[in-house]
């Protein structure tokens, strides 16, 4: 193998590498703290909802769960359009973001809202709770605190599925590193950079939601 | 200028989701031989192999799967080798799907009671006759329903081989968007054929594990 590595072109582009890392480390946040919110709302509606929710909530997350994100990214932002919806390519990605995120929370923190013990929902009823607050400070904490971890491997996952927002070109990570191989023809040495950036931010963001986690829910941290 | 009826768009999708079934299977199985190599390297008694299995994990899990693509589509081709898109399509998903699969089922082996690898010891043993009598036939029951499963990851996960240019289902939408302007339509078809091809796989799943639990509490 003659080939020679080269990574000179990185003090030339790396501008473009830091606002990729930007942009992806902005379409995570909003998609994180919306999707989750957007999940909490969809597992109260499919746990403890009006009968009639359910089945609307069902169908949600069956669709989004059961169809690949790029799919659901080029739906929004090629299909939506001719029903008069004309979105920007952030705007597209952070909406398939939340709304991918929304599903899959919704399933996961469900399992954790299930798995309350029915005897915290009498608890809350018999102190003149009204249903909502018992859900709110008695069931929904302690349910989130349960089902942390799988909630932010799904955050990790839903970052590193937000590398396909570049095929709308919106301009995150994989997007900088397109362009750099498209300039330099470098193209191993720029995937190889950009892809160990990814696993880095995967890394952080893990260790990150789990220092959040503790904050969130001090109670256990405390133990 | 030509029309298209939603007949000639369906039909079109139709014989592209072929291709999307055949790298799905290739994938699944072949990621399923390579996980398991990778499940042996991961609980092995060895230290340096069973760190290098859990590097490779962190490696795959840790990173998009459309890098691992573009990085086997360029990356191959240094070694002088012509990668054709369905090449590099079908290693990238293959050594990813092993990582995930991999994992799953070493929580399933983990999960099988040290006694029996305690008797299966005391019986004079060696360790793949242990895994091989002793723990995978235990194994394998709870590994089902996760395993179907994640067999909708991997589904899923072919659609980002249309973006190095593997000609299957997505890109399929993407060439007969390009000629009938109509994406809401096609887009909405492609996510319809993917569910339809998905679902009974999730349901099964939820079936599956349903149905062991209740095995587990008659026990």
């Amino acid at each position: 193998m003659s080939y020679h590595f080269e990574f000179n072109w990185l003090a030339q582009y790396y501008p473009e590498i830091v606002k990729g890392i930007g942009i992806t480390l902005q379409l995570i946040l909003i998609g994180a703290v919306l999707g989750i919110a957007l999940g909490i709302a969809c597992a109260w509606a499919r746990a403890l909802g009006p009968a009639w929710l359910k089945p609307i909530v069902a169908t949600y997350v069956e669709l989004i769960r059961n169809t690949p994100f790029l799919i659901q990214l080029f739906f929004i932002f090629f299909g939506l359009p001719s029903l008069g919806l004309q979105l920007g390519e952030l705007q597209a990605a952070n909406i398939a973001m939340v709304v991918n995120l929304g599903a899959y929370s919704c399933e996961i923190i469900r399992a954790g809202i299930q798995s309350t013990a029915k005897g915290q929902f009498e608890a809350g009823a018999s102190l003149a709770m009204t249903p909502f607050e018992t859900f709110r400070h008695v069931v929904l904490v302690p349910s989130l605190q349960r089902i942390w971890p799988a909630l932010s491997s799904q955050v990790v996952i839903v970052m590193l599925g937000s590398s396909v927002v570049s095929q709308i070109a919106a301009e995150d990570l994989t997007f900088a590193a397109n362009f750099i191989q498209s300039r330099t023809f470098r193209a191993f040495e720029a995937y190889m950079v950009s892809t160990a950036i990814y696993l880095i931010l995967a890394i952080l963001l893990r260790q990150a939601l789990a220092v959040i986690g503790s904050f969130i829910f001090p109670r256990r941290a405390a133990r | 200028m030509t029309e298209f009826t939603l007949w000639d768009i369906l039909r079109n999708l139709l014989l592209a989701t072929r291709w999307t079934i055949v790298l799905s299977l290739v994938s699944f199985v072949g990621g399923g031989a390579v996980g398991l190599l990778l499940l042996f390297a991961r609980i092995s008694a060895r230290k340096a192999v069973r760190v290098f299995a859990r590097c490779y994990i962190e490696l795959f899990q840790g990173t998009p799967l459309l890098m691992q693509l573009f990085i086997a589509f360029f990356g191959l081709g240094l070694f002088g080798i012509a990668v054709p898109a369905w090449l590099a399509a079908g290693v990238a998903l293959i050594l990813w799907a092993a990582s995930f699969l991999a994992e799953i089922w070493r929580g399933c082996v983990e999960a099988i009671a040290k006694g029996q690898w305690e008797a299966s010891a005391s019986l004079g043993m060696g360790r793949l006759q242990q895994m091989r009598y002793v723990i995978l036939p235990q194994a394998m029951r709870i590994a089902i329903p996760p395993t179907v499963g994640f067999s909708v990851q991997v589904i899923k996960g072919t659609a980002l081989t249309s973006i190095i240019g593997f000609v299957e289902l997505s890109k399929a939408g993407t060439v007969v968007t390009n000629a009938t302007f109509q994406p809401f339509t096609v887009y909405g078809l492609v996510a319809l054929i993917y569910f339809a091809l998905c679902w009974p796989l999730s349901k099964s799943s939820q079936i599956l594990e349903r149905k062991l639990n209740v095995a587990h509490r008659n026990h």
